[in-house]
């Protein structure tokens, strides 16, 4: 498809202008400068470089949240009064006895109390994980006894269906704080978090924090076994600040809108530290896609920098584009992408709606931050990822015998796409899995998982999972996860779980099923395992679709192939079948 | 399909949520509470339920009204306006 040409003025008012430039004359060690530290020699804390240094004087005034609530409420919350509400909830933790170091896991909607509970948590040098609100309780017990969870900041409403019933599960939770959203007694075994808020002191001094302090802790799935906790440090704010200047063209004062949930690491990254390191206002929308919706806050809010995803994109233009263009932008400057490759027709319809491309870019939660990008400056190819941000090298890299690595030979040849180690907000570990998160490094690289090509002008282009993984709505979600959740179904002998394509949504995911004897494969056992699993997994990640079938493919070491399903699924030739077990 | 009643048409809306979301407890749903919400569902959920509406009522639903859909009751109100239209 036809590439979008930049003109030299819309380059030369972007943060980064140049490219080739900008990468020649960055280091990292610059970009902490761009940071203040905290007072003294006290360290790095992500807080502090997000709130409160910007809570004083004049700036303090400015707004650094402006909140839309579903039903039309309105708050802005000025930098001041963030640092405020955050040093507030800090000193709850440190009043419950809460140590440094300790898990905090938040599950709500987007809440003004998870905010200021993300920042007072980090401040307080507590380990945060943001959980999907849409999740089930199935994946909220894992990642909570994974994690450690010993606080749960969550609402009422949240509390009784998700996480009373598994309650005697989570291992290490000892405080559970619900912020009211219904009129019920508060529910056994939970403080309301109000009155705590209210009387705590507003006034904390963050204590000295090493750069390479644990501080955000984001779940990820794995094609086997169970979801994999990538672990960030308190300098990976390095990295949000520096990415989203140069990726998302972010500056001081700008109104920034970022639809990603911060139970997904957008939403942490971009949705919370990054645009409020820079001094910008975050638009925070309550409520879930509604395309006219999002018309209207774009105008009325006088969104300046938008960050969105693919499927949001998608949905928007199944509506046409004359809905967006019965609006006017004169705010909006820049638009970007991220959550899988957005195709060609998406970019352009960016232009065709709203008068500005889509900018692609990639990263996953591992690398913390945005890696690869189709900047402000530089010409658009349609479907490409982009290229690496400044301080960040990226190749294709075949395996070789030996277990090395090797860049491939030609353009345009897929490979593993691979990052050279060493940028700030790269994850320290996967917790408690070391040996997994040693398996992504080889060489000085880290396997990104993902295959991709590079072209001859330098732009990489996303070819493929390496795996199985399944990418919904821009979510990754595991396949064993929820194979696992259906395997606990009395009627279920066994469960292969596949990502189909879909035009909206990427893939769906989809689970065939074999059942145990003596259960009737009829539509209304169909229902129930679907039902079954939504109870369990959330409509985030379990199946849209379920298929009973006599008997999955397996292989002669009695693994279910996965790739086989998929292959049938799509009508796609099967490919070898060798190791494939005689059917039954 | 104007003559269908209310009762007809609440029974066609819960039965197309069901067969998206079969665990959804329709019934005890309060009235007047956001329904999916409360009940989950998705935007991806959200069209399919919208497609299957359209397959049995002949209703299509463009973006622009999906704001009278909050509600079960505005659901409903919306789709016997639109039939008897």
């Amino acid at each position: 498809m036809e590439i979008l040409r930049k003109s030299r003025r819309e380059a030369r008012e972007t943060v980064l202008d140049d490219y080739p430039s900008a990468c020649a004359g960055f280091s990292w060690d610059e970009a902490r400068t761009w940071l203040d530290g905290l007072p003294g020699e006290g360290g790095l804390n992500i807080a502090h470089e997000a709130v409160d240094r910007h809570a004083t004087g004049e700036a303090g005034e400015r707004t650094a949240i402006r909140w839309l609530g579903k039903a039309g409420a309105r708050r802005e919350i000025r930098y001041r009064e963030l640092a405020e509400l955050s040093a507030r909830f800090a000193n709850v933790l440190g009043e419950l006895g809460v140590a440094r170091g300790a898990g905090v896991f938040l599950l709500a909607g987007r809440i003004p109390e998870l905010y200021l509970a993300v920042l007072g948590a980090l401040k307080h040098g507590a380990v945060v994980t943001p959980l999907f609100s849409a999740f089930g309780p199935e994946p909220i017990a894992t990642r909570m006894n994974l994690g450690e969870g010993r606080v749960l900041v969550t609402t009422t409403s949240l509390y009784r269906r998700k996480v009373a019933a598994i309650r005697d599960r989570l291992e290490s939770l000892e405080h559970v704080l619900v912020v009211r959203d219904d009129d019920q007694a508060l529910p056994e075994g939970t403080r309301e978090l109000g009155p705590l808020l209210d009387a705590a002191s507003p006034e904390y001094a963050i204590p000295a924090t090493d750069p390479e302090q644990p501080a955000l802790l984001h779940f990820t799935s794995g094609t086997t076994g169970t979801p994999k906790g990538a672990l960030h440090v308190h300098q990976a704010v390095v990295a949000h600040h520096a990415t989203a200047r140069f990726a998302l063209d972010l500056r001081a004062g700008d109104v920034f809108w970022c639809t990603a949930d911060p139970g997904w690491v957008t939403g942490t990254s971009y949705g919370i530290i990054a645009p409020l390191s820079l001094g910008a206002t975050l638009v925070v929308d309550e409520a879930e896609f509604d395309a006219e919706r999002w018309y209207r806050i774009l105008e009325e809010e006088a969104v300046s920098v938008w960050y969105t995803a693919p499927t949001a994109v998608r949905m928007m233009m199944k509506g046409g584009s004359e809905r967006a263009r019965s609006r006017a932008y004169p705010s909006l400057r820049f638009i970007a992408s991220v959550g899988e490759p957005l195709n060609p027709q998406a970019v352009h319809w960016g232009v065709e709606a709203f008068g500005l491309p889509i900018h692609d870019n990639w990263w996953q939660t591992e690398t913390g931050g945005i890696m690869i990008a189709n900047f402000a400056c530089m010409d658009i190819r349609p479907g490409a990822m982009g290229k690496p941000l400044p301080g960040i090298e990226a190749a294709v890299l075949r395996h070789l015998p030996d277990g090395g690595v090797a860049r491939v030979d030609h353009h345009d040849e897929e490979g593993e796409l691979a990052l050279r180690v060493g940028w700030p907000s790269m994850f320290r570990t996967y917790l408690h899995e070391e040996a997994r998160y040693r398996r992504c490094f080889v060489d000085g690289w880290y396997l990104t998982g993902d295959l991709a090509r590079r072209d001859p002008e330098g732009y990489f282009w996303f070819v493929g999972r390496a795996d199985d993984m399944i990418k919904s709505a821009g979510h990754l979600i595991g396949p064993f996860e929820v194979e696992s959740a259906l395997m606990e179904h009395p009627a279920v002998a066994e469960v292969g779980v596949i990502g189909k394509p879909d035009p909206v949504i990427g893939e769906i995911v989809k689970a065939f099923v074999a059942l145990k004897p003596g259960h009737a494969p009829d539509e209304a056992l169909r229902r129930e395992l679907l039902g079954f699993a939504r109870q369990r997994l959330g409509p985030a990640v379990a199946p849209k679709e379920i298929e009973i079938q006599a008997s999955l493919p397996r292989t002669r070491s009695g693994k279910i192939m996965r790739r086989l399903l998929k292959a049938r699924e799509l009508g796609l030739p099967e490919g070898d079948t060798s190791t494939l077990e005689t059917s039954r | 399909m104007a003559h269908l009643s209310r009762d007809t048409l609440r029974e066609t809306v819960v039965d197309c949520i069901l067969a998206v979301a079969p665990e959804a407890d329709v019934d005890s749903l309060p009235p007047g509470r956001p329904w999916r919400e409360a009940l989950e569902i998705d935007s991806f959920d959200f069209l399919n339920i919208l497609v299957d509406l359209e397959k049995r009522l002949g209703v299509s639903v463009p973006e622009s009204d999906y704001h009278e859909l909050a509600t079960l009751d505005g659901l409903i109100d919306y789709l016997e306006r639109r039939l008897t239209a």
